[in-house]
C-alpha cells in the first residue's frame, strides 16, 4: 500500500494538478470524504426523523425529568435514598449498585479464577481435572440460568425468616439475606480511616527508601512484613487510642424482618456469586495460559541461581506471564461489569433496573436508554484505561 | 458523478422513510391483513395463552373485535406479548398497532408518552396478598413488610405513595418478569405481593401451589382504570379502538348478546338500528362497514359476556362485576350514544 502511494505520487506529478478518479491520491481522499459523509447523512437523517417522530406524537424529550420527583422504592442503595428523592438521585443509587457489585465481583473473581487457574496445572490428576470441570461446566452455561439457580438458591434453599439460621450471636441468615452486627456508629471509625490513609502513605515511602538501599548496598529489606504490620497497626492503635469502643449494632427480629445490621440480600448474593463464578472461569483459562507461555526454562534458570520457588514465581515467571495475561484480563472485568446487567432479571437494583423504571414511568427511552450506555460506556473506558496503564507499566521494555 | 447519485439515493431514501410513516393506521392495517396487537405476556384472565397455544382473556378479545370490525375475522389479529417494560417503545414506535395490555390510563401516558386511551374495560385497583399465617387483616398492619413487585408499573408509584402516607416503611424487591415476581413471592422471599387486584386473584387461582392459603387484603388502594391504547396522532384509528369499546357495552345496555344479534338485528328501535346497522351511517363516518357492531357482538359478544366469559365469577377468577356493571345497574361502565 505504501509502495503504491510513493510510486503514484511520482507518477501524477509531472501531469500536473488536474483532479482525476485515476490518480489515486485524489482517490483515497475522495473515498474517504464519501464515507464520512455518508455517516454525517445517515446520523442526521437517524437523529432529525426521531426528534420529527418524538414531536410529533407529542412524546416528551430533554433530561429535565432527572429533577421530578421519583416515588418509587429501591430496596437497597449505599446512599440515603426515598421515594422523595428525584429520579437523577435515584440514577445515582443504581450507579452505585453497579459499581459495587462490579468492583467486589472483579476481586473475587480475580481470586478464584486464579486460584483455579494454577490448579488446572497442578501436578495432583485429582485437583487438575476438578478445575478443569469446573472451568469446561460454568463456561458453557449461559450466566442468566446460574443467576437463576443462585438465587432460588438463595430463596428456596433457605429457611423462612421467622426460622432464621443463627450460626452465631447476631449473625441470622435466611431467605431474607444475611443479616450480622456491626460497630455502632462512633467518630473513632473516621480517625480508624485517617490512620488508614497515613499507614498506606508510609508504605510507598518506605518501598521506596527499600528499593533504593537494595540498589546501593545489596542488603534486602523485609518490606513486605513491615507494610502490614503499619497497614494493620496504625488503625489498631487509633482505635485502642479512641477507648476501644465495642458497642455492637445487633439485628433483632422485629415485625417482618430483622432490624438493624448489616444486610447481604439474596439478590446481591445471587448476582454477585453468579457474576464471580461464571467470569472466574474464563479467568481461569486467562491465567492458565499466561503461565502456560512462560518457557519452563526460565524457571530452570531462576532455580540455578538459587532463587527459592517464592522468588521464582514473583521475579520471574509472574511477571512475565502478566504480560499476556493483562490484555485478556481487561476483557474479562468489562465483560463482567457489563453482565450485571443482568440483575434485572432477579431483583437487584442495578442502574439497569432502576433506568428501566424511570423510562416507564416518564416514558422517555430514548434518554433511559442513553444514559445506560453512558453509564456502561464511562465505566468500561475507565477500566480499561487503567488496565492498559498498568500493562504499560508491566510491558517488557526492550532496548 | 458518483456522489451525485449516492446523494440522490440518500435523499429519496429519506423521502420515502418520512412518507411511509405517514400512512394512516387503518389503511397499514387494511394492506396488512391483519391487526397487531400488543398484550400481556401471561395474565390469566386478561392475556395468557391457553394449552393449544391460543391467546385467551379479556384484553385479547378487545383485539379480536377490533379485528373483526376492520375484517369481519377474529383470527386476522397477530399478538405480541410484551413485558411491562417493553409495552410502551413497542406501541411508540409502530411495532403493534393497538395495545390491549391492563394499562392504567394517567396523566403523564396520555400526554408525555404520547398514546390516546379508549374507554376502560376493566376498573381495577391495586390490593395487597398475604400468606394467611402472617395473620395479617389489614394493609395498615404492614410495617416493615417485604413487597414484591414488577418494575415498570404504576403499581410501583401507588405503593410508595400508599406506605409513604400511612407513615409506614417497606422494602421493596423489584422484578421485571411477572412469573419471576410470584415465584420469589410463593418461595416466601417478601411477606406481601402487590399488583392490581384482578391480577392478585389471577396469580392467586392459576399460580399459588394453595390458593386458599393466600389472602388478598381488603384495601384497594389506588384507582386502575385499564383500556386499551393506540399512538398520537390518528385520530380514525383511535375513534375506530374507541367505539368498539362503546359498541360492547352498548349492546349489553340495550339486550344484545352473540346469541340474539340476529333477532334484535330486526328491531324498530332506532338505537339498535344504528348500533347494528341495520340504518345505515355509523360503520361509514370510521371508514368501516356499517354491520361492524354488528359482527363484533355475533362473534366476541357483548361486554357481559366477555366479562364473563374471562373472569367472572363462573371463572377460576371469580371476579365480581362491582364497578364493571353497566351504569344501569349501579357500575361505572357507559357507553357514550352510538348516533
Amino acid at each position: 500500500m505504501a509502495t503504491e502511494t510513493r510510486n503514484a505520487r511520482g507518477a501524477a506529478a509531472p501531469r500536473g494538478a488536474s483532479f482525476s478518479l485515476s490518480d489515486p491520491m485524489f482517490r483515497a481522499a475522495f473515498y474517504q470524504i464519501v464515507v464520512v459523509g455518508a455517516v454525517v447523512l445517515v446520523g442526521w437523517f437517524l437523529i432529525s426523523n426521531t426528534l420529527d417522530n418524538l414531536e410529533r406524537r407529542s412524546i416528551a424529550t430533554g433530561f429535565g425529568f432527572l429533577e421530578r420527583e421519583a416515588s418509587f422504592g429501591i430496596g437497597e442503595s449505599l446512599i440515603d435514598y426515598s421515594p422523595r428523592d428525584t429520579y437523577g438521585r435515584a440514577f445515582l443509587v443504581g450507579v452505585l449498585n453497579t459499581l459495587k457489585v462490579s468492583v467486589i465481583g472483579i476481586v473475587l473473581a480475580t481470586l478464584l479464577g486464579t486460584l483455579i487457574g494454577v490448579a488446572r496445572l497442578s501436578s495432583n490428576w485429582l485437583v487438575a481435572k476438578l478445575a478443569s470441570a469446573y472451568v469446561e461446566i460454568v463456561r458453557n452455561v449461559p450466566p442468566l440460568l446460574q443467576l437463576f439457580f443462585w438465587y432460588a438458591l438463595a430463596s428456596d434453599g433457605l429457611p423462612a425468616v421467622r426460622q432464621a439460621l443463627n450460626p452465631l450471636p447476631g449473625v441470622y441468615l435466611s431467605q431474607r439475606g444475611l443479616w450480622f452486627p456491626v460497630p455502632s456508629h462512633d467518630p473513632i471509625w473516621q480517625a480508624m480511616g485517617i490512620a488508614f490513609a497515613v499507614a498506606v502513605i508510609a508504605v510507598i515511602f518506605l518501598r521506596r527508601w527499600a528499593a533504593a538501599r537494595q540498589a546501593r548496598t545489596g542488603q534486602p529489606f523485609p518490606t513486605g512484613r513491615i507494610a502490614f504490620l503499619l497497614l494493620l497497626g496504625l488503625p489498631l492503635a487509633t482505635w485502642i487510642a479512641g477507648g476501644a469502643p465495642t458497642a455492637l449494632d445487633m439485628p433483632v427480629l422485629a415485625g417482618f424482618n430483622f432490624r438493624g445490621g448489616l444486610v447481604i440480600s439474596p439478590e446481591f448474593f445471587a448476582i454477585l456469586i453468579g457474576l464471580t463464578v461464571y467470569t472466574a472461569a474464563f479467568i481461569a483459562e486467562v491465567v492458565r495460559s499466561g503461565i502456560l507461555a512462560v518457557n519452563w526454562g526460565q524457571t530452570e534458570a531462576a532455580r540455578a541461581l538459587g532463587l527459592t520457588g517464592g522468588q521464582t514465581l514473583r521475579l520471574v515467571v509472574l511477571p512475565q506471564a502478566l504480560r499476556v495475561i493483562v490484555p485478556p484480563l481487561t476483557s474479562q472485568y468489562l465483560n463482567l461489569t457489563k453482565n450485571s446487567s443482568l440483575a434485572l432479571a432477579i431483583g437487584y437494583p442495578d442502574v439497569v433496573s432502576i433506568l428501566n423504571t424511570t423510562l416507564n414511568q416518564t416514558g422517555q427511552a430514548i434518554e433511559g436508554v442513553t444514559m445506560i450506555m453512558g453509564t456502561y460506556l464511562t465505566i468500561s473506558l475507565s477500566i480499561s484505561l487503567f488496565m492498559n496503564w498498568y500493562n504499560k507499566r508491566i510491558a517488557l521494555v526492550e532496548r | 458523478m458518483k456522489l451525485r447519485i449516492l446523494a440522490a439515493t440518500a435523499a429519496a431514501l429519506a423521502v420515502t422513510a418520512v412518507a411511509g410513516a405517514e400512512a394512516g393506521t387503518l389503511d397499514t392495517v387494511k394492506q396488512r391483513g391483519f391487526v397487531q396487537c400488543g398484550v400481556n405476556v401471561g395474565l390469566p384472565g386478561f392475556g395468557s395463552p391457553d394449552s393449544a397455544g391460543n391467546w385467551r382473556g379479556l384484553d385479547v378479545d378487545y383485539c379480536r373485535a377490533v379485528a373483526v370490525a376492520i375484517f369481519n375475522d377474529p383470527n386476522k389479529v397477530k399478538f405480541t406479548p410484551l413485558s411491562a417494560q417493553q409495552r410502551f417503545p413497542a406501541l411508540q414506535s409502530g411495532e403493534v398497532d393497538l395495545l390491549s395490555r391492563n394499562t392504567t390510563v394517567t396523566l403523564t401516558r396520555d400526554s408525555s408518552v404520547g398514546l390516546n386511551f379508549a374507554s376502560p374495560t376493566y376498573y381495577d385497583g391495586q390490593g395487597f396478598m398475604v400468606n394467611k399465617k402472617l395473620g395479617v387483616k389489614s394493609a395498615k398492619e404492614l410495617n416493615g413488610a417485604t413487597v414484591c413487585v414488577q418494575s415498570g408499573t404504576t403499581t410501583e408509584l401507588n405503593l410508595a405513595d400508599y406506605f409513604r402516607t400511612n407513615g409506614m416503611s417497606y422494602t421493596p424487591v423489584v422484578i421485571e418478569n411477572n412469573d419471576e415476581v410470584n415465584a420469589a413471592y410463593f418461595a416466601g422471599r417478601c411477606d406481601v405481593l402487590t399488583t392490581d387486584v384482578s391480577g392478585l386473584a389471577g396469580t392467586r387461582a392459576a399460580v399459588a401451589p394453595v390458593p386458599d392459603d393466600h389472602v388478598i387484603l381488603p384495601e384497594v388502594i389506588s384507582k386502575e382504570p385499564l383500556a386499551p391504547a393506540v399512538r398520537h396522532g390518528d385520530d380514525q384509528w383511535f375513534d375506530i379502538v374507541k367505539w368498539v369499546v362503546y359498541a360492547t357495552i352498548q349492546a349489553e345496555e340495550s339486550g344484545i348478546t352473540s346469541k340474539n344479534v340476529d333477532e334484535q338485528a330486526k328491531s324498530t328501535n332506532p338505537e339498535i338500528q344504528r348500533l347494528l346497522g341495520t340504518s345505515a351511517g355509523m360503520g361509514k363516518a370510521l371508514g368501516l362497514d356499517d354491520k361492524w357492531a354488528y359482527n363484533v357482538v355475533k362473534t366476541i359478544g357483548n361486554y357481559g359476556e366477555i366479562f364473563d366469559r374471562n373472569v367472572g365469577p363462573g371463572t377460576p377468577l371469580k371476579l365480581e362485576r362491582g364497578l364493571n356493571a353497566l351504569w344501569t345497574k349501579g357500575g361505572l361502565q357507559y357507553a357514550m350514544p352510538i348516533r
